[in-house]
């Protein structure tokens, strides 16, 4: 796992998140620019997908618990799609903020995925 | 179904940012338990039985929030409740005996220090929960 990736992107997923909830109580409706913030993070979480696929093979495997790390991966990669359908289904505030809470729940899981991967001993 | 319809469905406007915090919380603490027990059960068994319980009430309190109608309603009053009931409960008996929960080795649970772990959201929740239902029972009592 690559710790600068991970830096990068929480710090990324946070301010989407900072946005979008800020947007979404000052009365924004879901928008192009609302909905670019998931967006950006959903490409994060798939370059993520492609570092934990390769990572192995280049002589950086996980010292945490696999299964624990992909069920993380795996969940998080579903959870923007899902702000971003439900904000479509839906044109008011509410679904900004939403897809704020969204980007900040993907931000705790970068973070829970790099402890996991590099946790020793457990 | 012939029930009557409230005004604005539950699932709309600031209803919707709560049960995506339920919905959240649901995922957060079903896998976690479900992964504690079944990789390391006899690490901590009651911490892990603890966080499976959370999960399953916020499980039925996601579903019975997205649920229209009164029973639905009334399942939702009771499984927030028992979940107010839990966090102050497991949260208090944390503080009092550090040593029931640590957080190192993985033995602590969802509710341990009011769920300070998950930013104290298990803690403000059903309080949020609660509040949100007394709102809505105004509506459904319009509607009767």
């Amino acid at each position: 796992m690559i710790s600068a990736f991970t830096t990068v992107a929480v710090v990324i997923a946070g301010a989407a998140a900072v946005v979008a909830v800020v947007l979404g109580l000052a009365g924004r409706k879901p928008s192009d620019l609302t909905l670019a913030g998931p967006a950006v993070v959903e490409l994060l979480l798939l370059a993520q997908l492609v570092i934990a696929i390769v990572a192995p093979f280049s002589g950086n495997p996980p010292t945490g618990n696999p299964v624990e790390f992909w069920a993380y991966l795996i969940s998080a990669l579903i959870i923007p799609p899902a702000a971003i359908f439900w904000a479509l289904t839906e044109r008011t505030r509410w679904s900004v903020v939403v897809v704020g809470v969204a980007c900040f729940a993907v931000a705790v899981m970068f973070v829970r995925m790099q402890i996991i991967w590099t946790v020793q001993g457990a | 179904m012939t029930e009557t319809k409230p005004a604005r469905p539950k699932t709309s406007g600031a209803g919707r940012t709560l049960i995506v915090f339920y919905f959240i919380m649901t995922i957060a603490a079903l896998a976690r338990s479900i992964f504690e027990i079944v990789s390391h059960f006899d690490v901590a068994p009651l911490a892990y039985v603890l966080s499976l319980f959370s999960g399953v009430v916020y499980l039925i309190a996601t579903i019975a929030l997205i649920t229209p109608g009164r029973p639905a309603f009334r399942i939702a009053q009771v499984a927030i409740t028992i979940e107010l009931i839990g966090v102050l409960v497991v949260g208090t008996l944390s503080v009092v005996d550090l040593a029931l929960f640590p957080f190192e080795g993985d033995r602590s649970t969802v509710w341990a220090y009011y769920g300070l772990e998950y930013l104290l959201i298990p803690l403000a929740l059903p309080i949020l929960g609660l509040l949100f239902l007394r709102s809505q029972r105004q509506v459904f009592a319009r509607e009767a």
